[in-house]
């Protein structure tokens, strides 16, 4: 069976009367947050009372993925009132249904995190929150798959990378790598079978975004992939992702089921010659695997350890064969861009980085979750206009950004615009999207130590500087940690740090150092307290419970 | 030697598509370089010095001991030489005061990451380990030595491993898998818990795999390896065989 | 022409370093008319004196006394040369650093004990958790490895200081012999 555009637009408008056929419709976001704090029983409870109150005809209850503010979960939203509750649990089923129409229940209201909800003009999570990531129709009632029908049938690949590269999409795995330039580099690359790979294997501690991506909208990021497998000319994909995300894992597999039953998936797409299938692959949890060479010895059944570049994936990847690796959230960026125009995306954001980021809002501050921002928002916004502010008005001291890889900016650069290059020059990187809020409370030596202390285990051990490195520079931290360190160890901690940056084999060990040279930067007089006086200023670290213990 | 191909695989230097051949510098000396030659056998070729440890001539290249690092114009950061092909009018700088400050670094690393006793090792006086630090003038090890405890296998009847002085360059996994074609030998665990296992970490004494041939203790750098019977400086290595083994089966593995 | 004070110092050691030391023979006679030996295991000298200028220390640091000792060393002498493996890298010493002290006594007096079972306590200083090379303690200006390290070395070493000049050891020497 093939499908066209009639089929499409056919099954977009059934499920938009569908839609148009409700009253109301009562959102309950399942993705893995709430699921966890039992928001499937909470849907139930909905569809329960709605049906012996005979309601089905005009109040719909509907799974949908990620609401973003994850730490208030289980969360709804009543559209079309744009009502967000939070917390809500089965006994306040019965008195949501009954004020629908009515004023909000102040209880479970999140009146208080308006700004959350509404300053976010969202690109990659548009559906996020509003489909069922469970049905393929849901997402084709959003102009779903037609940014691939435009691809394949109104478009040659040649220019379908001329719309990426009008974008200035970057990669949004972390190193910021112009989109388009990689494509055209696979795009050239003239012999073999090549690949598509999707990178779904997210790995720093807090971050969440691919995930929640995956679990909310996976058919836009199968549909990212197709476009790029028709502009790269593969034919078949790979998405690698961490087992850690069964439910992740669970959608994606629908969703592919989904779109090779409908035929997005499959051979001749759309009519067209293009023919493309995908398959899951399971990562083992290993931090290293998100750099590519690593990520490819793993799905080809190898140990996950990164290898020298050149020759880069483009040229030689998957089992030698030229490969796209992208991030789950630089594919889910492609649709719209295909859709819109890449001159359309390239009006937001900055300069040299265009378009939103998904952040993993969390930490010391009131709204913890998933936001989406324009690049060039200020990091003041972020945390006290969408976060909310610090709990307790608490001192701020500092956003960590980037994950292990990333770096920690002080307070003086508040209102500086988020995008690759301005936290470059403050010692971080935008990395995948974990930003993490500190206040007072935060021992910056402290976080040093627990970043490097994850860097040492997820090293690879494949070349010295990493694997011993991050071993000697934790040894280090663990010292002034306790009380024990020596001024001349700041010097000792520098030198490593410039040592691993400088010779390590992949970005893992190359960014390792990140955490550590950045609070030196900013923090000094914090570590000189712990050498010096013996003191930990936040009176979070080993000093002070052994202080406390005395 | 090795096989005319580059790091790609692909196959270079047929009639249809010669290897370019061009020149460039290492240490301000012009030099004529083939497009599929490192730049350590370029330097190597012209009687350059430059380290290595985990590298060995006839087994694949691996680039994870950085001790071979240069500067190359134009590089964002040192590069292995080992491993980074040789360009037409690349400049390359093998011994300026950061590389060579780095690779004593590096060297130092190594000494502290297990329980290198040269004093009282099979391998005194005939070890990579222990050269290198002579060449690059490592005196002391600055960094605080991590002494982990590492055990020692002597099930086999003829050679033993003793992990304290095993420094991971993988050649004995190469040779075994390349050479031999047993694959004996792997890596377990990662980071600094790494360790080189035979079979699914079995004692060597029991492996059902191990063909008992010992190229893996003749290529082996250190004491880590050893034929058993060999005492305190006993224990030398012969690593002839590899060019000629590599030579007789000609093209051999990728 | 003041004399050249010169202390050394026997840590946990073989006393190898020393041995090799009386090694130079001859070259001994030469530095001997320029220094005077004023602290050493073959010298009967009670307490490390003041202002010396260079003190060869041999051993590891493995004792509270030794740790002590190397203290006072470091504030009383100029220039401080580890001096042989053990200095430098704790070397033989080291090599109980994988195990418990107590465990490592009570193998040593007890397990392997034929007579006189019983772990030694009187007027012996307690072992550190682990032997460590001098360095990790205090500051040292020159490392002179070696097990032992060769006399021409000492004698280069001595020579150069003598000639104040800080030594370069770049292939003199090496570890493990």
């Amino acid at each position: 069976m093939t499908l066209s555009i009639e089929d499409l637009e056919g099954i977009a408008r059934i499920e938009k009367d569908k839609r148009e056929s409700f009253t109301y419709q009562i959102n309950v976001c399942v993705a893995a947050g709430c699921l966890s704090c039992q928001s499937g029983v909470l849907k139930e409870a909905f569809e329960k009372e709605v049906s012996r109150r005979g309601w089905e005809n005009w109040c719909s209850v509907k799974g949908v993925g990620c609401l973003g503010l994850c730490a208030a979960g289980p969360l709804i939203s009543i559209q079309p009132d744009g009502t967000y509750y939070r917390g809500v649990g089965a006994p306040d089923v019965s008195e949501i249904l009954e004020s629908l129409g009515g004023a909000p229940i102040p209880r479970l209201d999140c009146a208080s995190s308006r700004p959350f909800f509404e300053q976010q003009p969202k690109i990659v999570l548009e559906n996020s929150g509003r489909i069922d990531p469970e049905r393929i129709e849901d997402y084709i009632a959003e102009d779903g798959y037609k940014a691939l029908y435009n691809a394949l049938r109104m478009m040659r690949p040649s220019e379908v990378i001329e719309q990426v590269l009008a974008s200035g999409l970057r990669g949004r795995g972390g190193a910021g790598f112009p989109t388009g330039v990689k494509w055209t580099a696979v795009a050239k690359a003239s012999n073999g079978n090549k690949f598509v790979v999707c990178n779904a294997d997210e790995g720093d501690p807090g971050a969440f975004m691919d995930r929640s991506i995956l679990e909310s909208d996976p058919h836009r990021v199968i549909e990212g992939m197709a476009v790029a497998a028709y502009a790269v000319g593969a034919n078949t994909g790979f998405i690698y992702v961490r087992a850690e995300y069964p439910l992740a894992v669970q959608r994606v597999r629908t969703a592919i089921s989904q779109a090779r039953h409908l035929g997005v998936l499959g051979n001749n797409v759309f009519n067209s010659q293009f023919s493309f299938d995908i398959n899951v692959r399971l990562g083992a949890g290993a931090f290293v695997c998100g750099e590519e060479t690593a990520l490819i010895a793993s799905i080809e059944g190898r140990g996950g350890r990164p290898r020298p570049r050149p020759p880069f994936p483009a040229e030689f990847g998957l089992w030698g064969q030229p490969t796209l690796i992208n991030n789950v959230e630089t594919f889910a960026n492609i649709p719209p861009i295909i859709r819109k125009g890449g001159k359309w995306f390239a009006t937001i954001g900055t300069e040299k980085s265009k378009g939103t980021k998904v952040f993993a809002l969390a930490g010391r501050v009131n709204n913890t979750g998933l936001i989406e921002v324009p690049m060039g928002t200020t990091l003041r916004e972020i945390v006290f206009q969408i976060g909310g502010g610090i709990p307790g008005d608490r001192a701020f001291k500092a956003v960590q950004t980037g994950g292990p890889s990333g770096g920690c900016i002080p307070e003086q650069f508040l209102d500086m615009a988020v995008d690759y290059e301005s936290l470059a020059s403050v010692g971080s990187i935008m990395g995948s999207g974990g930003l993490i809020v500190m206040d007072d409370t935060s021992c910056m030596v402290d976080v040093a130590h627990f970043f490097m202390e994850f860097c040492m285990s997820e090293s690879c051990g494949k070349c010295v500087p990493c694997r011993v490195g991050t071993s000697q520079i934790y040894h280090l931290l663990n010292r002034i940690t306790k009380g024990e360190g020596k001024l001349s160890d700041l010097d000792m901690l520098e030198d490593l740090s410039d040592l691993l940056k400088n010779t390590s084999l992949c970005g893992l060990g190359q960014t390792a150092p990140n955490p550590i040279m950045s609070t030196l930067r900013y923090f000094r007089d914090e570590y000189v307290a712990h050498i010096e006086e013996k003191r930990c200023p936040a009176e979070a670290c080993k000093i002070h419970e052994a202080r406390e213990a005395v | 030697m090795k096989e005319p191909t580059s790091l790609t695989g692909k196959k270079l230097g047929n009639d249809a598509n010669p290897a370019r051949i061009f020149t460039m510098t290492i240490d301000n000396r012009l030099l004529t370089a083939r497009e599929d030659e490192t730049v350590l056998s370029v330097a190597r070729q012209n009687g350059i010095y430059i380290p290595t440890l985990c590298h060995m001539e006839g087994l694949s290249l691996r680039g994870a001991c950085r001790l071979c690092i240069v500067d190359v114009k134009g590089a964002p950061r040192v590069l292995p030489s080992c491993v980074t092909l040789a360009r037409q009018d690349m400049e390359v700088v093998t011994n300026s005061d950061r590389v060579i400050e780095y690779r004593r670094k590096i060297l130092e690393l190594i000494f502290s990451e297990r329980n290198h006793v040269c004093s009282v090792c099979v391998s005194n006086g005939h070890c990579d380990l222990q050269a290198l630090a002579t060449e690059l003038g490592m005196t002391h090890v600055r960094y605080d030595y991590l002494y982990p405890k590492q055990l020692v296998d002597a099930s086999h009847p003829r050679f033993s491993v003793d992990h304290n002085r095993c420094v991971l360059c993988m050649r004995c996994v190469r040779v075994c898998d390349e050479i031999e074609g047993a694959h004996t030998w792997d890596i377990m665990g990662r980071g600094i818990t790494s360790r080189v296992i035979t079979d699914l970490n079995q004692p060597w004494g029991s492996s059902e795999t191990c063909t008992g041939c010992g190229k893996c203790v003749q290529v082996c750098p250190t004491g880590a390896l050893s034929e058993k019977g060999k005492s305190v400086a006993e224990m030398t290595k012969r690593r002839q065989f590899l060019p000629y083994l590599q030579m007789m089966r000609g093209e051999g593995r990728k | 022409m003041n004399k050249v004070r010169l202390a050394t110092v026997w840590l946990d050691g073989c006393s190898g370093c020393h041995m090799s030391l009386l090694d130079l023979d001859e070259g001994f006679a030469d530095v001997a008319a320029q220094i005077d030996l004023v602290y050493s295991p073959i010298a009967d000298v009670k307490e490390f004196p003041r202002d010396v200028h260079v003190t060869l220390v041999e051993g590891a640091v493995s004792s509270d006394e030794a740790e002590e000792q190397i203290r006072h060393i470091r504030e009383r002498s100029k220039i401080v040369v580890s001096f042989g493996d053990c200095a430098v890298t704790a070397n033989v010493p080291g090599m109980r650093n994988q195990f418990k002290v107590d465990d490592v006594l009570a193998r040593g007096y007890l397990e392997n004990a034929t007579i006189n079972e019983g772990i030694p306590t009187l007027g012996i200083p307690r072992l550190l958790p682990q032997a460590r090379p001098v360095h990790e303690l205090i500051d040292v200006e020159v490392f002179l490895p070696g097990c032992p390290p060769p006399s021409e070395a000492i004698l280069y070493v001595l020579t150069e200081l003598l000639e104040g000049r800080m030594p370069d050891l770049t292939q003199k020497t090496r570890f493990g012999a």
